[in-house]
């Protein structure tokens, strides 16, 4: 039996998107290289010292004192370490890649939970997309959307998405077949049965996927350096290129900092969130 | 009026009903459909009206179909065939639209483990239905507070589910079907989930609430006491039809078949027996103007000691007893009235067996039976009650 051919089959799609979504790929870059460089040059416009504060009192209320007073000490390490814009622009591609992957991941969810052809459709799809290299996607990436930040965050966000797809169609799967029935009998459209009941019921598990979905979105940034994203995987790059050991270490511990963050605090705030059912 | 009429009802699970259907009015059994079609047939056969007013009670075991026929009558799940009218109107047909109105305004449902929503509020709970219906805030929990009042939760009004206990919390379930003021009812095991007080203190309530509310209600249950105890009529459902539908009464003295006997076996008879059903009829008596000779002849002529006096027009006013109409008859007067013992132990027409009997404990006379304007309509002696319980109980066992 012949080889099949397979990967020139992916290779002729990928150069027929090329030429023919063109257009469609300078679109995507437009949006996404603002989105990231707006969210950097907020957190650029101030003096650390001032982020930190503002953070440290936003964390006291939405989170614990606890998890506060955690972030402002991790957070003046990154600024000590001199790793502050990496670090900042790290943050940046992670919170667009999440943005991106819990708008898209979301919706999702919700539709693989209310139907079950879009169940059987979209779950092969994400075993692809979880266990497929993330290298692999580098490629197409790269040729759609050049080099830099954006295929950077389009490979995070593929990478990112399905647990936060996953979660929320688990989550609102898991709602009590009893208190969607009381929803429907009191004469509830699909709608508001959603958005009343389901959504904030299924909301731990949903915020469980928006955690997963940032941590591996963090996951990604070494990857994502490789091909010009920058931030703080850049540093550990260089680190390893030079084997410098203190500039590798310093970096990854950045990264490690920023992930215990902002895990701590998506979890507290998905704590609050907990209603027994 | 019949409120709720549904005809020859079916509901087939399964993708393909149309030849589950086609064989069930060939008149294959259930078993037969389900092992050459794998449908399964959850009803079929379903013929009953419920009037205004009335509580209706679906009763069977656990899968004999009575919450799947209840879910029916809301259209929580589409019957395959027949048909179901509310008021006239024909809910089978309906589209999503008319039906949302149908569960906004006129039926309500109570759910067996409660099913209140753990995220909101006993108020926003209970507000629930005039929420979707888009009601404004204000005028819904201003409502939801009244009908929280009305279930006796007054001050829980902004706890959450729970830190209720089972009782409060359906009392909630209770007021959020209450709250959009619906015609119809339908409670599915409302009572099952409590403790065995607490649910008849509930069913207490509920015959109460329902005396001035007087709505529709269709209650499911599998417990035949509560049914017995709350239902105007029991509809009794067995392997997903109807086998029987009648009073309490008419369920245990009159059961259709076999199914029916067994299931009403164990029930304790004193409690739901009357004494219409153990009573005899009230003859002879004497009238107020007959005097101590005809009153001395009935009595020989009957065998009895005693004897009731009423009015021209049967209202109870005494009782003579055998030696003191045979002293008057010696003493030569004419008049009754002297002999009459008034004041007897009487008791009134639906009074269960079980009350009776302490009655008839405590007294060597017999027992009037009367209506409520004073009218002997029945005569209890120790025998007859007896008697009446064992005959009743003969078709039984």
């Amino acid at each position: 039996m012949p080889k099949l051919p397979i990967g020139l089959w992916v290779e002729m799609a990928v150069g027929w998107a090329q030429v023919n979504l063109d257009t469609l790929f300078d679109f995507i870059t437009l949006i996404i290289s603002a989105l990231v460089t707006g969210i950097e040059k907020i957190f650029l416009a101030f003096h650390p010292l001032i982020i930190i504060a503002v953070v440290f009192v936003l964390f006291w209320f939405i989170a614990n004192r606890r998890i506060a007073v955690g972030t402002a000490i991790g957070l003046y390490l990154i600024y000590n370490m001199q790793l502050w814009k990496p670090s900042i622009e790290t943050l940046a591609l992670v919170l667009a890649a999440a943005a991106l992957a819990l708008l898209l991941g979301i919706p999702l969810g919700i539709l693989t939970a209310r139907s079950n052809l879009a169940h059987k459709i979209i779950m092969p799809l994400l075993d692809f997309m979880q266990t497929m290299p993330a290298f692999v996607y580098l490629i197409p990436a790269v040729l759609f959307f050049g080099l830099g930040q954006v295929p950077g965050l389009i490979a995070t966000v593929v990478f990112a998405m399905p647990p936060t797809i996953r979660l929320t169609g688990l989550g609102i799967r898991q709602v009590p077949v009893q208190l969607v029935e009381a929803s429907d009998a009191f004469g509830s459209t699909e709608w508001q049965k959603l958005i009343k009941v389901q959504i904030p019921l299924a909301l731990p598990t949903i915020m469980a996927g928006v955690n997963q979905c940032i941590m591996l979105s963090l996951s990604m940034v070494v990857i994502a350096a490789m091909i010009g994203a920058g931030g703080l995987g850049n540093e550990v790059l260089t680190g390893i290129s030079r084997l410098d050991i203190a500039k590798g270490f310093e970096g990854g511990l950045a990264i490690v900092l920023m992930a215990i963050i902002l895990d701590r605090v998506t979890q507290s705030i998905s704590e609050k969130h907990k209603v027994k059912i | 009026m019949s409120k709720i009429v549904v005809k020859d009802l079916v509901k087939i699970f399964g993708d393909h009903p149309e030849k589950a259907l086609k064989m069930l009015q060939e008149g294959y059994s259930k078993e037969e459909i389900l092992k050459k079609t794998r449908q399964t047939v959850g009803i079929y056969n379903i013929n009953f009206s419920v009037n205004e007013g009335e509580v209706f009670v679906l009763m069977g075991l656990s899968g004999s179909g009575k919450s799947t026929l209840l879910r029916c009558i809301n259209r929580l799940i589409e019957p395959t065939s027949g048909t179901i009218t509310i008021d006239g109107e024909d809910i089978t047909r309906a589209g999503p639209e008319v039906i949302r109105e149908i569960r906004r305004k006129k039926v309500s449902m109570v759910f067996q483990r409660f099913a209140l929503f753990p995220h909101r509020t006993v108020l926003d709970n209970v507000a629930y239905g005039l929420e979707v219906h888009g009601v404004p805030t204000v005028q819904r929990r201003e409502k939801a507070a009244q009908i929280i009042e009305t279930v006796g939760l007054k001050g829980w009004e902004y706890s959450m589910p729970d830190q209720l206990s089972g009782g409060m919390q359906q009392r909630v379930g209770l007021a959020r079907a209450l709250c959009n003021n619906p015609d119809i009812l339908l409670m599915d095991e409302a009572f099952s989930a409590l403790d065995p007080l607490i649910r008849k203190s509930m069913q207490d309530e509920l015959i109460s609430l329902q005396n001035s509310l007087n709505k529709t209600i269709v209650f499911v249950t599998h417990d035949l006491d509560e049914a017995l105890k709350i239902g105007d009529r029991i509809a009794l459902m067995n392997n997903g039809t109807i086998v029987q539908i009648g009073t309490a009464e008419e369920i245990l003295t009159r059961p259709a078949n076999d199914y029916v006997e067994k299931f009403v076996e164990d029930v304790d008879r004193t409690k739901v027996l009357t004494a219409e059903g153990v009573m005899k009829p009230p003859d002879p008596v004497i009238f107020l103007k007959d005097g101590p000779h005809v009153a001395l002849r009935q009595m020989k002529e009957h065998g009895i000691s005693s004897i009731f006096v009423v009015t021209r027009d049967l209202r109870l006013v005494g009782i003579v007893l055998a030696e003191d109409a045979l002293r008057a008859v010696k003493e030569q007067r004419e008049d009754l009235k002297d002999i009459i013992i008034e004041g007897v132990p009487k008791v009134s027409i639906d009074t269960p067996v079980i009350d009776i009997i302490p009655v008839l404990a405590e007294t060597r006379l017999p027992v009037a039976v009367t209506r409520d304007d004073n009218k002997l309509v029945g005569i209890l002696v120790k025998g007859s009650v007896l008697a009446g319980m064992v005959r009743k109980g003969e078709n039984i066992a």
